[in-house]
């Protein structure tokens, strides 16, 4: 109908010029943006199909294809821009709720741009990372206050069980289901090479990845799906997943077309049926009901993994942690507002939850200014976009920090944000066999192994320059850090003193 | 000896190969100029059916049945590599019906033409297997196999 026409965001640019009709723009396109004209001997595109995932662009071998933004425009309007007009067509249209993926693309502050890191200058030397040895190794779980010695005065290992992590650095939560089977196993490969750990996310953990456990961090979400002795047994750790930063205070929902198969079994949920997660735990309604599952899960495990539980960065997050670090778990995990998903309703994904910034900062102080900060580990999350964050993150407080949106761009992601539709062109959020054969994990495994080798140089780059030559000591110490442009309140929640002072 | 080996399971059918191998072959720096308007001959190709595809070229077999087969001379090993002779080749396309794995084919002179390994043009090595986004086709050495006989 043409009260719901809207013109399309984005416009296939085809250079006729050097395009050689070889038709692989066509053939890659999922979403049937390209078609070959035989009586003109040339190929057309419709914009209106195109999700921006610069499949083809990247594909065509003589450079004859980009993706433009349209230029055409409502009259301009500073109260209402195009996306919100076009967001009340399309619901004035469907009667729905808007949905989307990925992270939050508004144009929020992002204090990691608005920090900047200390180096040594003069009266303290700076290390050069490629002549001394640099510590980047890690270790996740509660730490024991005191040195115990043996009657002969040697040091008793008195440790309790920690992930050891080579580099502070680990890929986050997302679910066999939402990603392919390649995905995963580039994932896993990559985390077993590095020496970190990968997480399954909510979906279970296919029978073929159990070989990767000792990299493993398997979660138990709301909807249980997948969780058997088996699986957790499989795993380095076991996280308890209560929110996501992406969706705080909603579930999660697979649609049928992508429960399918391996991801069926894998979920044990019929084959086809909506894997629906809800959005509380229902047996959690209190620090005391999470402390039951932490133990629960403990005990099911015999003791021997440590219990991560994640949340979503949200109001009054410090005190949550607080509730968290008591209840039993060794690691707590906080997803800021900017992380990803696979898909969420837009309102939420837009609006909800706090940024991870300042929500590490206030957790890491508040759990320091109650003498319970060696209890567990934090981890941080929600939009990491490089080695710089990972930096300012330690400096702030956070152990370690989980990655997904980096790690799926490592693998082939563009960010187009449409996971949702299932028909990733990519071959990474798709359960279509011709589209997940697109993702070869040997070569995505090996990216990702690269992106984390990359950081890691440059972790320990930055850590020389600041004349720290181990990540353990650089945690927490926000000395090492200064606000540009933040006020008064921004610097005191994140605990740092603006630049010049 | 390395040889082109195919991962069927990586093979998206996108088609590349066959441009990359003519536009290697063609013997044009310009990808455009070489391909844009042409109808290509490239010397490996995409068979596909049923949602499974591979990329079939020259497997340069230890004994090959179109050498052997060759009337004139023109088909011959070298270092491993089957190589045509265009100059020799009078057209009988007695190898083009012998190869098993139809990785000989005539050109539009009448003579044929082959996967040579991209030895003798300016590419150096397969472009077929630098061309391949996804890994499907590799160029390795492994144990010697069995011939086509």
């Amino acid at each position: 109908m043409a009260i719901d026409f809207l013109y399309p965001e984005y416009e296939v640019a085809r250079n006729q010029s050097r395009c050689i009709v070889c038709r692989v723009c066509e053939r890659q396109c999922a979403n049937e943006v390209h078609a070959y004209d035989a009586e003109l001997n040339c190929l057309k595109s419709d914009d209106s199909k195109c999700v921006n995932c610069h499949r083809c662009v990247s594909l065509c071998p003589t450079r004859a294809l980009k993706i433009v933004k349209s230029d055409h425009t409502f009259k301009h309007n500073a109260n209402w821009p195009q996306y919100a007009i076009e967001e009340i067509y399309r619901q004035a249209g469907s009667g729905g709720v808007l949905l989307a993926s990925m992270g939050n693309p508004k144009d929020y502050p992002n204090y990691w741009d608005k920090m900047l890191l200390n180096a040594s200058q003069v009266t303290n030397p700076s290390i050069d990372p490629l002549r001394e040895p640099m510590e980047t190794r890690v270790c996740l779980g509660p730490k024991n206050h005191r040195i115990e010695r043996d009657s002969q005065g040697r040091l008793i290992n008195n440790m309790p069980r920690n992930l050891v992590l080579s580099t502070p650095i680990m890929f986050s939560a997302m679910s066999f289901g939402s990603l392919s089977y390649n995905a995963h196993a580039s994932m896993a490969r990559a985390a077993s090479e590095l020496g970190i750990f990968y997480n399954t996310g909510e979906g279970g953990l296919h029978e073929d990845f159990y070989q990767y456990g000792a990299n493993t961090i398997v979660q138990v979400a709301s909807g249980r799906f997948g969780v058997h002795r088996d699986y957790l047994a499989a795993g380095a750790a076991i996280e308890i997943k209560m929110g996501q930063g992406a969706k705080p205070g909603i579930g999660g929902h697979l649609p049928g077309t992508k429960n399918v198969g391996d991801v069926s079994r894998t979920r044990m949920v019929p084959e086809g049926s909506d894997a629906i997660s809800p959005a509380p735990h229902h047996d959690i309604y209190s620090i005391e009901d999470l402390r039951q599952l932490v133990y629960s899960l403990k005990e099911a495990s015999n003791n021997t993994k440590p219990v991560i539980v994640k949340i979503a960065a949200v109001n009054n997050v410090a005190a949550i942690a607080s509730g968290i670090a008591r209840s039993g778990a060794d690691i707590i995990s906080l997803d800021g507002f900017r992380g990803g998903t696979g898909a969420a309703p837009t309102r939420i994904r837009d609006n909800v939850g706090i940024p991870i910034e300042l929500a590490l900062a206030a957790v890491d102080q508040r759990l320091r200014d109650e003498g319970i900060r060696d209890n567990v580990s934090i981890l941080a999350a929600g939009s990491i976009h490089s080695s710089a964050d990972v930096i300012k993150a330690i400096a702030l407080g956070a152990d370690a920090v989980y990655i997904a949106t980096a790690a799926l761009m490592a693998m082939g992601c563009h960010l187009c944000r449409t996971c949702q539709l299932g028909r990733c062109n990519w071959g990474i959020a798709t359960q279509v066999p011709e589209l997940s054969k697109r993702l070869n994990p040997d070569i995505a495994s090996k990216r990702l192994v690269n992106l984390i080798t990359a950081w890691t140089h440059e972790i320990k780059e930055m850590m020389g320059g600041m004349g720290i030559n181990s990540i353990e000591a650089l945690r927490g110490n926000r000395l090492m850090l200064r606000g540009v442009g933040l006020n008064e309140k921004e610097l005191s929640i994140l605990g740092i003193m603006h630049a010049g002072e | 000896m390395k040889r082109i080996y195919v991962k069927e399971d990586w093979c998206l059918g996108c088609h590349l190969c066959e441009y990359n191998c003519a536009y290697a072959n063609s013997g044009n720096p310009d990808m455009v100029k070489a391909l844009k308007d042409v109808a290509i001959r490239p010397r490996i190709r995409i068979e596909e059916a049923g949602g499974i595809s591979f990329a079939v070229s020259c497997r340069h077999c230890e004994e090959p049945l179109c050498v052997r087969n060759c009337i004139t001379g023109s088909l011959r090993i070298v270092d491993g590599v089957i190589t045509v002779d265009q100059e020799k080749c009078v057209g009988c396309f007695t190898c083009v019906l012998s190869c098993p794995y139809g990785a000989v084919m005539p050109t539009a002179a009448g003579v044929v033409q082959k996967c040579e390994l991209c030895l003798r043009n300016a590419a150096g090595s397969p472009a077929c297997v630098t061309g391949c986004p996804n890994g499907a086709i590799v160029y390795e050495e492994k144990e010697a196999r069995e011939c086509a006989m």
